[in-house]
């Protein structure tokens, strides 16, 4: 069977397409259901691509990162911060750590206490920032090297809650995908469906045109086309209102941080143009597999 | 009124003689066929050779199987015992590909004849280039005059639906030899059509064979066939109690 051109998609039926008489019903069954799966489909794209983007945002910027918290009497902090820092200065994986200065406690702390905190006054255990290098520590034999030596250390290495975190964006981010499967295989149906109709309307046509001698591939590819081309405008038709809804979206805010909008952001926007193509390829396959079952059963 | 005029044959006979070589003596060869249908069989031992410019009549009661016997000629159905040759080769073993090449060379008009509703008279003859991949435009003089031969030219624009029966079993025949086959098979094609209508179409098909297609045309219609004794070698066959027979002269 020849392939679908582009110039087939675009112009329309060809003049031996005409064989086929225009079916209203079907043709707008196949319109709607390419139009409605298209526009699904880009909010399944916008959900997978967002939560990728919310995982890789996640490791990327808690995975190198993890805190020391000492919390000591206030005039044991300065020391144990200095124990801390000399423990971490010798452990194999550490690039930098570096003890918070008040300003930046104070800044972290702002958004929950306000900025009038009078952070001097209160016993606010001092954090210490360690930055990972390539390989990473141990953060077991860190704990106990600090248990023995600064006793009042509590290392929160991120994993904990990132990795939870992470899995879920990872979770959510197959739904999207096997979402995207669900919509493309309920498309094909569809049109499947529609296109079984359309074969059975025509069972006079069809008899005409073997009367005649047609081909099966000659008839089955008037009807894959026409399908074909139905199926690609009303895709183009359903991505148009989809993406037309995601730029009416609120914008995530700079503060949102690694919350991320759930809007496409800079080359991700090309992913929904590639739904035209593939919902005519969905249903360039359904419509020959169902024509060409049904013709085998004819006479 | 002679119908159709002469110049207009003379000047369709380029496309109609077009004649491709014929595989093997014969062009249709039936060898003990038989057809069953529902547990009954409908035809039994029937053998029959056609020689390429043969015109035959069928004829035989309603119901005793003059249809069914075509449709084994065009490879519609597949006989349930003995051989269908069309063109040398043998139904049975045929795709469906093959089925459709041997529709282009076999031209059939039906007792109802068929038409795409939806295109007008004109490309409805021309449908069979069409699906061939022929170019039609190509094509556009040579389906003139065999529009105009046939006398639908002032009918070439309208629906299938707006014709008469009469006009309808022309547009068919137009149909059936657009290809110019070498088998032309048809099936009660005066059945709903005066008898000047059926005079204007035997003529046709006289016309036809003279140019060398073979003719078989199933009918109940003896004036018919006696007419066409008049102008053409025609032998008649009769399918009676299942079996085909060599009808004698007594027509």
């Amino acid at each position: 069977m020849k392939l679908l051109s582009p110039a087939v998609l675009l112009r329309g039926e060809p003049q031996a397409d005409r064989v086929v008489p225009p079916t209203g019903f079907t043709a707008r069954l196949t319109l709607f259901a390419a139009a409605a799966m298209t526009f699904l489909a880009v909010f399944a794209l916008a959900l997978s691509l967002a939560t990728g983007r919310l995982a890789s945002n996640w490791s990327e910027e808690l995975a190198r990162s993890s805190t020391l918290r000492i919390s000591a009497p206030a005039e044991q902090i300065a020391a144990q911060t200095e124990a801390a820092l000399q423990v971490l200065a010798t452990t194999g994986g550490v690039a930098r750590a570096r003890a918070l200065s008040r300003e930046e406690q104070q800044a972290l702390l702002e958004p929950w206490f306000g900025p009038d905190l009078p952070v001097d006054s209160l016993p606010i255990p001092q954090l210490i920032e360690i930055i990972e290098d390539a390989q990473g520590y141990d953060p077991d034999g860190l704990r106990l090297r600090l248990a023995a030596e600064v006793p009042g250390a509590v290392l929160d290495d991120h994993g904990r809650w990132r990795r939870p975190l992470v899995k879920a964006a990872g979770r959510i981010r197959s739904l999207g995908l096997l979402s995207l499967l669900l919509i493309g295989a309920v498309m094909g149906a569809m049109i499947t469906l529609a296109a079984n109709s359309a074969l059975a309307a025509n069972a006079q046509v069809i008899a005409v045109l073997r009367l005649v001698g047609a081909r099966d591939d000659f008839i089955a590819r008037a009807f894959v086309r026409r399908f074909t081309f139905r199926a690609f405008w009303g895709a183009v038709l359903g991505m148009g209102l989809g993406l037309a809804a995601l730029l009416a979206l609120p914008e995530a805010q700079a503060e949102g941080g690694f919350l991320t909008g759930l809007g496409l952001r800079g080359w991700h926007w090309v992913w929904p143009f590639v739904l035209p193509p593939v919902a005519a390829m969905v249903s360039f396959l359904a419509t020959g597999g169902a024509a060409r079952r049904m013709l085998r059963r004819l006479a | 009124m002679l119908f159709p005029p002469c110049a207009a044959i003379a000047s369709a006979a380029p496309i109609l003689q077009k004649d491709k070589a014929v595989a093997g003596a014969y062009v249709i060869e039936l060898d003990n066929l038989a057809y069953s249908y529902g547990g009954g069989e409908l035809l039994s031992d029937i053998s029959l050779r056609l020689t390429p410019g043969s015109f035959h009549f069928l004829t035989g009661p309603s119901g005793s199987g003059k249809t069914t016997f075509l449709k084994l000629c065009y490879g519609a159905l597949v006989p349930t015992a003995g051989h269908a040759l069309l063109f040398g080769k043998d139904v049975r073993q045929m795709d469906r590909d093959e089925i459709a090449e041997i529709r282009r060379r076999v031209g059939v008009v039906h007792q109802d004849c068929q038409f795409l509703d939806h295109l007008t008279v004109a490309e409805n003859i021309a449908l069979p280039l069409m699906v061939s991949g022929r170019d039609v435009a190509a094509e556009e003089v040579n389906l003139k005059e065999l529009v105009a031969w046939c006398g639908l030219t002032h009918r070439a624009d309208a629906l299938p639906p707006e014709l008469s029966g009469g006009e309808r079993q022309r547009a068919a025949l137009a149909r059936a030899v657009i290809m110019s086959p070498d088998i032309i098979l048809a099936d009660e094609p005066t059945g709903n059509v005066d008898w000047e209508m059926s005079e204007r179409l035997l003529s046709l098909l006289v016309e036809l064979n003279r140019m060398g297609k073979t003719v078989m045309i199933a009918t109940h219609d003896l004036g018919l066939i006696r007419a066409a004794k008049t102008r053409v070698q025609a032998r008649v066959l009769r399918i009676a109690k299942r079996r085909l027979q060599l009808a004698g002269a007594d027509l």
